[in-house]
């Protein structure tokens, strides 16, 4: 059975059909879930992903935790289901408080987009399971807000627990320790600022992004 | 009863404010010498309905800390004065 992907559009979300295509080029079914939905059905696995939700209004992803769609999703992950946050979906769950930190405006002030080297820093996640630790990968980044911030007792934590699960090589945004994405403390919780979907054929400049979703198919199937 | 509240919510001391540091940077330039330490943030109004002042404190307050501020990164500090019953 091809696992099912549920992939949220919030008002403003623009990233879910690329998710949607990316993820059935390997084999899954993506579906499309509101944000006022207050279930997920029977998906595998679930998927927040870019874009503005609610316009970005107040915070990024401030106004979206407060989705019907949310209570579903915190339902999900505290089952053990797979979720990840890609970009937006990163601030939404750090706003959920299903991830720890915040996201910030980045150094500078700079609206970025361009491709980003990355390494794979822990493969205790249900979006690097498949990767290899030192693993480098090339993945667009797109944002104004993804400097990762938290205090220095959840970095401890963070570091400690091998919770870190990718970090840039050449810092674009002012993340603290490099950060580019991390999981909860049992690794099916997934946040991360670059966008696998835009890496996810050859025809995009990069295929680096497959082996991350390929991950989350393998961790939706089990 | 009715409050009028004004919320005001700055970044924690010690979080990196590329905001504040960008306006200071531009001061020199406009002729403003000797002003530091500048920091963003922003304020919020709302007229809030409630029994008396100190409940009318709690809802705003919850309201502050759940949704206006990231209590991550920022704080808040509210002001409250009567409008009337």
């Amino acid at each position: 059975m091809a696992p099912r992907v549920g992939v949220v559009v919030f008002p403003g979300t623009n990233c879910e059909h690329d998710v949607v295509q990316a993820t059935e080029r390997l084999g899954a079914r993506g579906e499309l879930l509101w944000h006022g939905d207050v279930s997920v059905g029977s998906v595998d696995a679930v998927v927040l992903p870019g874009g503005f939700a609610h316009g970005d209004y107040l915070r990024p992803g401030a106004l979206a935790r407060f989705s019907p769609i949310m209570e579903a999703v915190t339902r999900f992950a505290h089952e053990g289901g797979p979720v990840v946050g890609i970009c937006n979906g990163f601030q939404v769950l750090t706003e959920a408080g299903l991830l720890p930190g915040a996201l910030q405006k980045n150094g500078h002030l700079r609206f970025l987009c361009q491709p980003t080297r990355l390494q794979v820093s822990s493969t205790a996640s249900v979006l690097t399971g498949l990767a290899e630790v030192g693993e480098e990968l090339v993945i667009p980044i797109n944002h104004f807000s993804g400097s990762y911030t938290c205090d220095e007792e959840t970095l401890r934590r963070l570091r400690d627990e091998d919770r870190i699960v990718l970090r840039y090589l050449d810092n674009p945004n002012g993340s603290v320790d490099d950060i580019a994405g991390i999981t909860n403390a049992v690794g099916n919780v997934v946040g991360l600022m670059p966008h696998p979907e835009r890496a996810s054929h050859t025809l995009l400049g990069s295929e680096d992004g497959l082996v991350l979703l390929r991950s989350l198919l393998a961790a939706a199937r089990r | 009863m009715r409050f009028q509240a004004r919320v005001e919510v700055q970044l924690r001391p010690g979080i990196a404010d590329p905001e504040g540091a960008t306006i200071e940077r531009a001061l020199p330039a406009l002729g403003f010498d000797g002003v530091v330490h500048v920091r963003a943030g922003r304020s919020f109004s709302f007229e809030v309905d409630a029994p008396d002042e100190g409940a009318a404190r709690t809802k705003a307050t919850e309201l502050a800390d759940r949704l206006l501020a990231n209590p991550v990164i920022e704080e808040s500090r509210l002001e409250l004065v009567f409008l009337g019953s």
